[in-house]
């Protein structure tokens, strides 16, 4: 176990140079100077100058990366054209905001996806089966955003229904905006948990059924082992390693759905954060956001396969 | 054993045994015919590539004419989605938005499969370090979770359609290396690929008329599962002001505009996102089917 912890922190380090590569090159891409387009098309020369100078554009690629790579190890992700504080700075307070949306957005869609997940499994072809089924689909077809939008127009500003329609006569329970109350938490939550609800769902299902079909199961109910206790004990547990996975590379998907779920609730995340910047062409953020985004995927990543195997031990003697 | 004889003894006559290729094909669509709901998510895809075709000829307005006086007006009888905030009908929008939405799904995904399905056949058939480099290369490629790859090239390019359609393109890339490499990796190592490299075929011979089209069923699954989510991501961009440029009728950039409007008009948002729903929907069915029916572990 040990040796294969470390061997998976050293396969990481070629994903994380590739990583910063890819980060840093986002400067050199864009089409035109970058000194140019980030101090505005109508900037004196001297301006745009300064810009080339404060950006380290003079010095030749490699020695521009290596001292982007040493300062972003020693926590200097340069500094925010537009307000001139460090990136670091900036992103600092909205870090923990996203992570808490995409953590959240997680516990939610784990709660969901298993719950439906089992009970479609258990049910298989039942009404109630057929039922989640085609929510889960619609769950991993529709735009969070869109979903959003929908969520703040029932439950944050209210519709006029008819009167007939009983309960639902004034139905503006939330905030439609910001973050840190309950009452602007919830929104967001089920918007960005929704499709990860569903496709954990999915995967539990398919994954149970495989597993219900096998003959260790088989044997459980010959041996009058209760049903409750064959479902629960023996058939979950090893259903639930290959939803391990999924729910990794859920958080990341979360993670990068932030971006419109934030931009939707005007959430003062990183994805909101990203936004903001790629609009006013402030590349240090959007490059120090997408590269601290990124990195934390890859330690999830890193988490889960180690969880993944900790869990499934037949892995081991191959 | 009686064909071969036949083959043989008088080629003339001969019954050419029957492609496999061919039958196994029958054999899968007689397996998705039976998939109730594959078949429902091809017939309306089916719809809406004719509604893309032929639907803008029948809209009962232009696309982009203005009319402020009907502004914001909920659906009625003239306007059946309602109008925008600038009394634009929604519905026409809609119907010139579908081939919008399909042009970027199908393209970008062609473009994508194409450079990934080479890449992993590469990948997987050469092995060793070429293999290494393009893996961890689509290692960093995945490093970025979901629309955020999308959306560092998008901001890199400069918000337009066709660097969104270029963007979620390369967002595909990995997907379908991964899944090339796999399956050239389990066909190399059969006896006709070593009978084809005896007979001195080339290797892009082997590659592309021998590997390819016995891996062709996942791949032709994963895409269409793709462009179900090419058109959520390419949406999403065009939400986030990053794609699709006004006035032009993109679903994404027009639900953006209705959020603007929701105090007073509910309907500028919902409706391109019901018809976003309904496009995923489809390739996402359609693509469950599919992988059933080629599913060889499932073959009767």
């Amino acid at each position: 176990m040990f040796k294969f912890i470390v061997r998976r922190l050293l396969q990481t380090i070629p994903v994380l140079i590739g990583v910063s590569i890819l980060v840093f090159s986002l400067m050199h891409l864009i089409p035109g100077d970058p000194a140019v387009i980030m101090s505005g098309e109508s900037a004196p020369e001297e301006q745009v100058e300064n810009m080339r100078e404060r950006l380290g554009l003079n010095d030749p690629l490699h020695v521009q990366y290596f001292n982007y790579v040493s300062n972003a190890v020693q926590g200097d992700l340069g500094s925010s054209i537009r307000s001139g504080r460090d990136v670091t700075d900036e992103i600092g307070g909205r870090f923990w905001v996203t992570v808490e949306l995409a953590i959240y957005s997680t516990i939610l869609s784990i709660f969901l996806g298993l719950i439906a997940g089992i009970v479609s499994a258990t049910r298989q072809y039942s009404f109630a089966d057929t039922a989640l089924m085609i929510v889960a689909l619609f769950g991993v077809s529709m735009p969070n955003f869109w979903l959003g939008l929908m969520l703040i127009q029932w439950f944050a500003i209210g519709i006029d229904l008819p009167s007939w329609v009983p309960f639902l006569e004034d139905t503006a329970w939330f905030k439609p905006s910001g973050w840190g109350e309950l009452s602007q938490v919830i929104l967001p939550v089920i918007t960005l948990g929704t499709s990860g609800a569903a496709i954990i769902a999915r995967m539990t299902r398919s994954s149970m059924l495989e597993v219900i079909n096998q003959d260790y199961i088989r044997t459980a109910r010959a041996k009058g082992v209760k049903e409750r206790v064959v479902v629960y004990r023996h058939a979950l547990k090893n259903a639930l390693i290959p939803v391990v996975t999924v729910v990794g590379l859920q958080f990341g998907a979360l993670l990068g759905g932030t971006v419109l779920t934030e931009t939707v609730f005007a959430i003062n995340g990183m994805g909101k954060l990203i936004i903001d910047s790629i609009q006013a062409r402030d590349f240090p953020i959007v490059q120090g956001t997408i590269l601290v985004v990124a990195l934390l995927f890859v330690l999830v990543n890193m988490l889960v396969d180690i969880a993944y195997r900790f869990l499934n031990k037949r892995i081991d003697l191959e | 054993m009686s064909e071969q004889m036949q083959t043989i003894d008088n080629p003339r006559t001969a019954v050419k045994p029957p492609n496999p290729r061919l039958k196994n094909a029958k054999i899968a669509y007689n397996k998705l015919k039976k998939n109730k709901a594959a078949m429902i998510g091809g017939f309306m895809i089916l719809f809406f590539i004719a509604v893309a075709f032929i639907g803008p000829y029948f809209t009962p307005y232009a696309p982009e004419t203005q009319d402020l006086v009907n502004k914001l007006q909920p659906p009625s009888a003239d306007h059946w989605f309602g109008t925008d905030h600038y009394g634009r009908d929604i519905f026409s929008r809609i119907i010139h938005g579908m081939s919008i939405t399909l042009y970027i799904g199908f393209f970008s995904v062609a473009m994508g499969a194409t450079v990934g399905v080479v890449l992993g056949m590469v990948s997987g058939y050469y092995g060793g370090k070429i293999d290494t480099v393009i893996m961890r290369v689509m290692d960093v490629l995945l490093a970025f979770p979901g629309i955020l790859l999308a959306l560092a090239i998008v901001s890199v390019l400069g918000p337009s359609l066709n660097n969104v359609i270029i963007a979620v393109a390369i967002f595909s890339v990995p997907v379908f290396a991964r899944i090339v490499r796999g399956s050239t990796l389990s066909v190399r190592k059969l006896e006709y690929i070593d009978a084809m490299k005896a007979l001195g075929a080339s290797d892009f011979r082997i590659l592309f008329k021998h590997i390819l089209p016995n891996i062709a069923s996942p791949i032709i699954v994963q895409a269409t599962l793709s462009i179900a989510t090419t058109v959520l991501t390419a949406a999403g961009l065009s939400f986030l002001g990053l794609g699709a440029q006004p006035p032009m009728p993109e679903w994404g950039a027009m639900l953006s505009d209705g959020r603007n409007y929701m105090y007073n008009a509910w309907h500028v948002a919902f409706f391109p996102g019901v018809m976003i729903v309904l496009v995923v929907l489809a390739f996402n069915i359609f693509g469950d089917g599919l992988r059933d029916a080629l599913d060889p572990k499932m073959k009767e």
